[in-house]
């Protein structure tokens, strides 16, 4: 490095890092839009995969997009989203109203799937000699959801189209006979959605007579409340496996016990 | 007052609900009621589809409808409907709709077999159908031209397709398709009763403790009237039983006590069963009151065949079908059949000829001692070996439930409705299986009370109305008579005024003989109405080359193209139901009419219309001349006498038939239609091809016409404009009253009139019959049974086809709640559609592993006959045993009717859709 | 004789097109008729339903995005790596990707519309596709998917062309606008994060064209029709392999070439300069 090479090499030096600072500076920014682009774009609450599939936040960071589930689907039911889908762009979903899913026995989409987004074994139990075997029954795409106001077998039409299409029929979809108390010689023989079979395959929404289905699948997490972690029903002996896994840490806090005892006995006025 | 718009719609309901029930309503009311209904009008009608003969309001705006609700006042329905009844507003308005006649035209516009349809009017579609009629009948005779008619029908325009044919005519070659769903149960009312439909009605339902379905899956095929077994159910669960014997389980078995899954065709052996441990272990149970008073122990041949064609080598069977089609003429005995027929002498290995195809009606009294040992060899052990359908039941499982059937049927002081509808009918002994369950419900003295009796539902919206009452069968006339009684035909003579000896004594062809008629060229024009007989009737293919290949003219009445529409040579549009006036009779004799809303579509016009056009065609001279009708009978020219009665040679069969004297005096404009359209007596605004109306009130000429041959004969109906004040009537209606249990003195005046206490069988057919014993009538003498029903004996008998090595699965058709019967209206509703886009091949999961078929897999299904490609289900609505499967007929696309055997019930001549031998292979 | 140059004149190219559109077509055909030969996409496919292959680069924001994918997607990602890192060089871009043909078609186009312009001052330079590569990186693991992946025209293009595009075509017509009328040679020169990556990886690989300055006539066709002419420092000057991963092993430059200085060849040891 030579003293005369000094005067002309600080500019480019500066210049250096003037540009280093505008590309560092022009990054972030676009890597912010990118970010809030993506987070706006990456979310769809009502979005049902295929079955098998990972929690929606894994399954979207999983999902490269390659479509082979959507090439697996003998029915072509499962839909590879396409920009203007308004949907996550690539990922694999059902719209159940147009094509259900068929529930095939093999479940060829789960098991083509190459990357983990989705699992055999979220849609595996056991045969009798303890090896993993597929049970499209467990899959759990979504919930049905019964309209009770729109649906015509609430209101005494003989209809049950939901209940005749459910390819777990008496399970999932179960008719429940009421007394019509308007007649009195009529009964009503309306569908109840079971959770604990009901696979989301769709094809009750896709029966569905209304205009507008009254019987509609949703992603569980949408359609689905939770009971209490600590109360565990005498009558349902599988409740109690809700006791594994469960936090170690009891401790309660409402309004009212958010001050230490100390706190609340020293301080303020009766 | 002012109100909202919420209050005025509660209003309207409330006052149409209190106008029905005959209620004042309060002024206020009706002025608020008359602002709400501004924009529309609410006027009763009939649902368009099943037996159950729900009542609809409809809602006309702008000569269009635009909604229905069920009627509240209706009292089969309430206001309810099924998910049919809910598109009614929608079937007429299918963008497909038939607007305008079309011909197979060559490229000068004449008709042309080998042609491509095209537009033509409907003048000249008359031409030329007149022509074509003409030309063959001419050649032929009355024997030579047919009419498929429909048990959807209004009653008009069966009685006026009736009236034209028979007595215009002079041809009995008129058949409805209720042939194909309710003959075994006219059959064996005729045989048991004398008189046809059912005793009971509706509220059977209510009163009865016990339900037995025998091969009728209501909660599909009569939804309505399975709400109300359900609610009887719910209201005493306990005491109340429901049964489901059926081939498969279905969707009656979720609310069913007890479900038995049977063989095909092993019901009779079953019923047999439930005699002999009536008669043989639990004498106590039967009601020998009732027995000796009211009933008579009968059997018929056995060796009847299996109504196939006579000629079993026939040139058109392939020969993959002569097998099958030598069961016509002899059989050989298997070791089941030996047991069963054991007191007949029959032993395994035996050549049964089949001597009796042509007298397989005839029956004759016997002991109850013959009646006895007939029944000797239906054991427990016997029949529950034989009936077992699934497989993978335990034989002894099987036992205990027809152990606990027998129990329901025999407890003392239980009542029991036994319902059935297209698993007895469509049998290969359709009739029999009939008569048994009537033999039964007799044996107990459990019959023609409230909750007490068995009960024959029916499929089509007027097949009791219409088919049956109107008679348009090939063998019968009006209110129960037939052609075959000199009697009967007098007083039809007299009722439509017609010179002596007009009508034609001999049995026309049944549907399915009309197909064949067409394949042999024995019948060489044909008229399709309300109907689509080429989709509907076995063995599909044969009749679709005889339409096609013949030399032949058929003409199709239709709404939409179908199948049949497209096999035809001219088709004309036809009027829908609420573009029309009308009535339907359901299956509990309940008539109901309802008025035309709408002007019909396109330059479509209503079947009475299209047939009253076609009289206009046929001068006396032309018709009312001698005629041969085969070696033994002819038919004498009248022309003669007809110019005694004041007719002219050149009179025109409408002149005659309908724009008579007496149709002229009923005119219109009429009170009853004030407000509604009439295109037939008026004309309508469409002015189709100048058409102004016939000037009068035809179709209330036609129903006040028609009522006069029940009247006083059992079958009396009440007058045209009663039934536009109330929601229908059940027959026999006397004195402005209905008859709610028939042969029940408590209910029925015409029982009451015999004055013999509580029963009175009062029927009149067959009501003298010859004696003998199980091997045959003896001797001349007759005895006559006034008043009496008759108990039968009938054997067990294998099916035609059975599944064998080749051929390994039985198939069974049928219908689903969504869709009606061939789809031609409901496969045109975007939702029904959409619910059931596709008939599917619903199948044993074993059986699918077995073949490695995986659900929702395409499938040939093959019989001996054709071959239809299915999707494959194991799961869902219908769950069959291991070695049946069970594809509905309503796709065209998977046109079942291909596959199917066209064997039927040798005495109803009722196909038997519920069985033959299939393979299934990968498609 | 004419025909034979003239074919010669577009060897390559004609290669290369073959090369991107049967690969779009044995795709399609996996998606429409069920072959087998190849499925699924350029994000991740199977060979007969057997060799999974994966884009390594979607795999690395997978990775970044903090979620372990599967050990055959990993493997898949892996090969591809290896094949193009150690062998076939930038490859993939132009032998491949099908936004290749709409980025050289908006270039011809550019040419047939005028002069072409000189690349001083560009909007933008060359190693802003390496800032895109570390700023997806980044957002991948702040969004927690896969970043280029939801946004990249490659595999909208693609998977239009498999699976229907949808509103996917006007991020292609993005690019192709892009490159015809803000930047030559835009889109795969100057942002495409894939290529930057492929650049990156296959700076060692063993196909490579190769200059023969003895032959060089100093025409400079083969400076003029390359799209990352930065490569061919060497031309007219010194003999020896392109060196740098940014070539994308097109081969226009021996198509072009009169004088058989310019041709594909196999670099045995690795080029330390």
């Amino acid at each position: 490095m030579s003293i005369d090479d000094k005067e002309p090499r600080m500019p480019e030096r500066r210049k250096f890092f003037i540009n280093m600072a505008k590309g560092l500076g022009a990054a972030t920014m676009g890597g912010l839009a990118w970010t809030g682009f993506l987070d706006g774009k990456k979310v769809y609450a009502t979005i049902l995969r295929p079955p098998g599939a990972v929690s929606e936040k894994e399954f979207i960071a999983k999902c490269t997009k390659c479509g082979l589930c959507v090439e697996a689907c003998p029915f072509k039911a499962l839909i590879l989203a396409e920009p203007g889908d308004d949907r996550p762009v690539g990922t694999p979903y059902f719209r159940m109203r147009e094509k259900p899913c068929r529930m095939c026995r093999d479940i060829p989409c789960t098991v083509s799937c190459p990357t983990g987004a989705l699992l055999p074994s979220l849609v595996s139990d056991s045969d009798e000699l303890g090896r993993p075997r597929l049970n499209i029954n467990l899959a759990k795409i979504g919930l049905a959801v019964i309209d009770r106001e729109t649906c015509i077998a609430y209101w005494g039409i003989q209809c049950d189209a939901c209940y005749r299409a459910c390819p777990v029929i008496d399970k999932a979809i179960t008719v429940e006979y009421t007394k019509n108390e308007r007649t009195g010689k009529h009964a009503l023989l309306a569908p109840v959605v079971h959770g604990g079979h009901c696979t989301g395959c769709g094809l009750c929404e896709h029966a569905c007579v209304t205009k507008k289905a009254s019987v509609f699948v949703l992603p569980r997490e949408l359609a689905m409340g939770e009971s209490s972690d600590r109360y565990i029903r005498a009558w349902e002996g599988p409740d109690e496996e809700k006791l594994e896994g469960l936090p170690e840490d009891t401790e309660t806090v409402t309004p009212r016990s958010e001050k230490s005892p100390l706190e609340y006995l020293n301080k303020g006025d009766l | 007052m002012p109100l909202t718009r919420r209050e005025l719609l509660k209003t309207t309901a409330a006052v149409a609900a209190a106008t029905a029930v005959g209620m004042a309503v309060p002024e206020e009311m009706l002025a608020a009621a008359k602002k709400a209904e501004a924009g529309w009008r609410w006027d009763k009608s009939v649902c368009r589809f099943c037996g159950t003969g729900c009542g609809l309001m409809v809602a006309t705006k702008n000569d269009k409808i635009v909604a229905v609700k069920g009627d509240p006042a209706a009292p089969v329905n309430m206001g309810l409907n099924c998910i049919k009844g809910y598109f009614n507003a929608k079937i007429i308005y299918g963008a497909d709709r038939l607007t305008e006649p079309l011909m197979r035209v060559n490229d000068k516009g004449e008709f042309d077999k080998k042609g491509k349809f095209k537009p033509i009017s409907w003048q000249k579609a008359f031409d030329e159908m007149a022509k074509q009629f003409k030309k063959h009948y001419n050649k032929l005779g009355p024997t030579g031209v047919a009419i498929f008619g429909s048990g959807q029908y209004t009653i008009m325009e069966g009685y006026a397709a009736a009236k034209l044919m028979k007595g215009g005519f002079r041809s009995n070659n008129i058949d409805p398709n209720a042939r194909l769903c309710m003959a075994s149960a006219v059959a064996a009312f005729m045989e048991t009763f004398g008189i046809d439909e059912p005793a009971g009605n509706y509220d059977d339902m209510h009163f009865s403790d016990t339900i037995v379905l025998w091969g009728a899956n209501m909660a599909e095929m009569h939804p309505v009237l399975w709400s109300k077994i359900t609610n009887r159910k719910l209201a005493d669960a306990k005491r109340v039983k429901v049964v489901n014997l059926t081939t498969f389980t279905n969707r009656c078995s979720n609310l069913a006590d007890l479900e038995i899954i049977i063989k095909p065709n092993t019901d009779l052996a079953i019923q047999n069963y439930i005699l002999r441990e009536i008669v043989y272990n639990r004498p106590q149970a039967i009601d020998w009151d009732f027995v000796n008073q009211n009933c008579i122990f009968t059997t018929g041949f056995v060796d009847i065949g299996y109504g196939l064609r006579p000629k079993i080598d026939h040139p058109k069977y392939k020969k993959e079908e002569l097998d099958t089609a030598s069961r016509e003429a002899f059989k050989i005995i298997t070791k089941q059949e030996a047991v069963a027929m054991g007191a007949l002498g029959y032993k395994e290995g035996d050549r049964m000829e089949m001597k009796h195809t042509g007298t397989a009606g005839n029956h004759w009294a016997i002991s109850f001692e013959d009646f006895k040992k007939g029944l000797e060899p239906y054991t427990l052990d016997f029949v529950a070996a034989l009936a077992k359908g699934d497989s993978e039941e335990p034989l002894e499982e099987f036992r205990k439930k027809l152990l606990a059937l027998v129990d329901l049927y025999t407890e003392n002081g239980r009542k029991v409705v036994s319902f059935w509808t297209m698993g007895f009918n469509q049998h290969v002994r359709g009739t029999w299986v009939n008569e048994q369950i009537y033999a039964i419900h007799l044996m107990l003295g459990k019959q023609s009370q409230p909750g007490n009796g068995a009960f024959s539902l029916t499929g089509q919206p007027s097949a009791c109305g219409t088919a049956r009452e109107v008679g348009t069968f090939a063998h019968r006339l009006p209110s129960d008579m037939v052609v075959g009684n000199p009697k009967h035909r007098a007083i039809t003579e007299k009722i439509w005024k017609l010179p002596e000896a007009t009508l034609n004594p001999v049995v026309g062809s049944h549907f399915m003989k009309i197909m064949r008629d067409l394949e042999d060229g024995t019948v060489r024009w044909a008229w399709v109405q309300v109907n689509n007989p080429w989709q509907n009737a076995t063995n599909a293919n044969h009749w679709i080359a005889a339409a096609r290949d013949m030399d032949n003219f058929i003409v199709v009445s239709d709404a939409y193209p179908s199948i049949s529409a497209k096999v035809a040579d001219l088709i004309l549009p036809a009027a829908m139901i609420f573009e029309k006036w009308g009535a339907y009779g359901n299956a509990e004799r309940r008539t109901q009419h309802w008025r035309q809303q709408v002007t019909p579509i396109g330059k479509s016009m209503s079947d009475t219309w299209q047939t009253v056009e076609f009289s206009k065609r046929f001068t006396l001279a032309e018709v009312w001349k001698e005629w041969k009708i085969d070696d033994k009978n002819t038919l004498a020219n009248v022309l003669d006498k007809a110019r005694a009665m004041g007719y002219k040679e050149t009179d025109t069969l409408f002149d005659v038939l309908f724009a008579n004297k007496e149709a002229k005096a009923f005119k219109w404009p009429d009170p009853v239609g004030t407000g509604f359209f009439n295109s037939e007596a008026a004309g309508d605004k469409r002015n189709v091809e100048g058409f102004k109306g016939y000037g009068f009130f035809l179709q209330k000429y036609l129903w006040e016409e028609y009522r006069q041959f029940g009247l006083g004969h059992g079958h009396d109906l009440a007058d045209f404009d009663t039934y536009h004040r109330v929601r229908g009537l059940r027959w026999p209606v006397v004195d402005g009253k209905e008859t709610l249990w028939r042969f029940n003195s408590e209910y029925d005046p015409y029982a009451i009139k015999e004055n013999r206490g509580k029963f009175a069988f009062y029927g009149a057919a067959f009501k003298e019959i010859p004696k003998g014993d199980l091997s045959g009538p003896k001797g001349e003498e007759k005895v006559k049974l006034p008043n009496k029903a008759k108990i039968f004996l009938r054997h067990y008998i294998d099916p035609p086809e059975n599944p064998s090595a080749e051929y390994p699965f039985w198939l069974c058709t049928g219908r689903v709640l969504e869709h009606w019967h061939t789809g031609t209206m409901t496969m045109r509703v975007p939702e029904l559609y959409r619910a059931v886009p596709e008939a599917l091949c619903f199948m044993n999961k074993q059986d699918a592993r077995k073949n490695s078929f995986k659900d929702g897999e395409l499938v040939w299904v093959e019989s001996r006959r054709g071959k239809v490609k299915a999707r494959v289900e194991t799961r869902g609505r219908n769950l069959p045993p291991q070695g049946l499967i069970f594809i509905p007929f309503f796709d065209e696309h998977v046109f079942i009717n291909k596959v199917t055997l066209d064997a039927t019930c040798p005495i109803s001549k009722e196909p038997d859709f519920k069985k033959c031998a299939v393979k299934i292979y990968r498609a | 004789m004419i025909v034979i140059n003239r074919f010669r004149g577009i060897r390559f190219l004609a290669l290369r097109r073959l090369s991107q559109i049967t690969i779009i077509l044995l795709f399609a055909a996996g998606n429409l008729l069920g072959w087998h030969f190849l499925r699924g996409n350029l994000s991740t496919s199977r060979i007969f339903g057997v060799v999974t292959l994966s884009d390594p680069y979607a795999i690395l924001q997978v990775l970044a995005s903090g979620v372990l994918i599967s050990g055959e997607a990993l493997f898949g990602g892996l090969i591809v790596f290896l094949f193009f890192g150690l062998i076939a060089g930038r490859s993939f871009c132009s032998w491949v990707c099908p936004v290749n043909i709409v980025a050289d078609f908006a270039d011809w186009l550019r040419k047939a519309a005028g002069p072409g312009e000189s690349e001083k001052n560009p909007v933008m330079g060359r190693d802003v596709r390496y800032w895109v590569i570390a700023v997806s990186l980044a957002v991948s693991f702040f969004t927690g998917v896969a970043a280029f992946e939801w946004v990249s025209p490659i595999s909208m293009m693609h998977r239009g062309l498999i699976f229907g595009f949808g509103m996917g075509w006007t991020m292609v017509l993005a690019v192709f606008l892009f490159d015809l009328t803000v930047l030559r040679h835009g889109f795969c020169g100057h942002v495409c994060p894939l290529g930057a990556f492929y650049s990156i990886i296959t700076r060692f690989s063993l196909v490579r064209v190769s200059h023969s300055s003895d032959k060089c006539t100093h025409c400079m066709r083969c400076r003029q029709i390359c799209p990352e002419q930065q490569v061919l420092t060497m031309v007219g000057t010194t003999s020896g392999p392109v060196t740098s991963g940014e070539c994308t092993n097109c081969g226009r430059c021996i198509d072009v070439c009169n004088d058989d200085a310019m041709k594909f060849g196999v670099r045995m040891r690795t080029a330390k300069t």
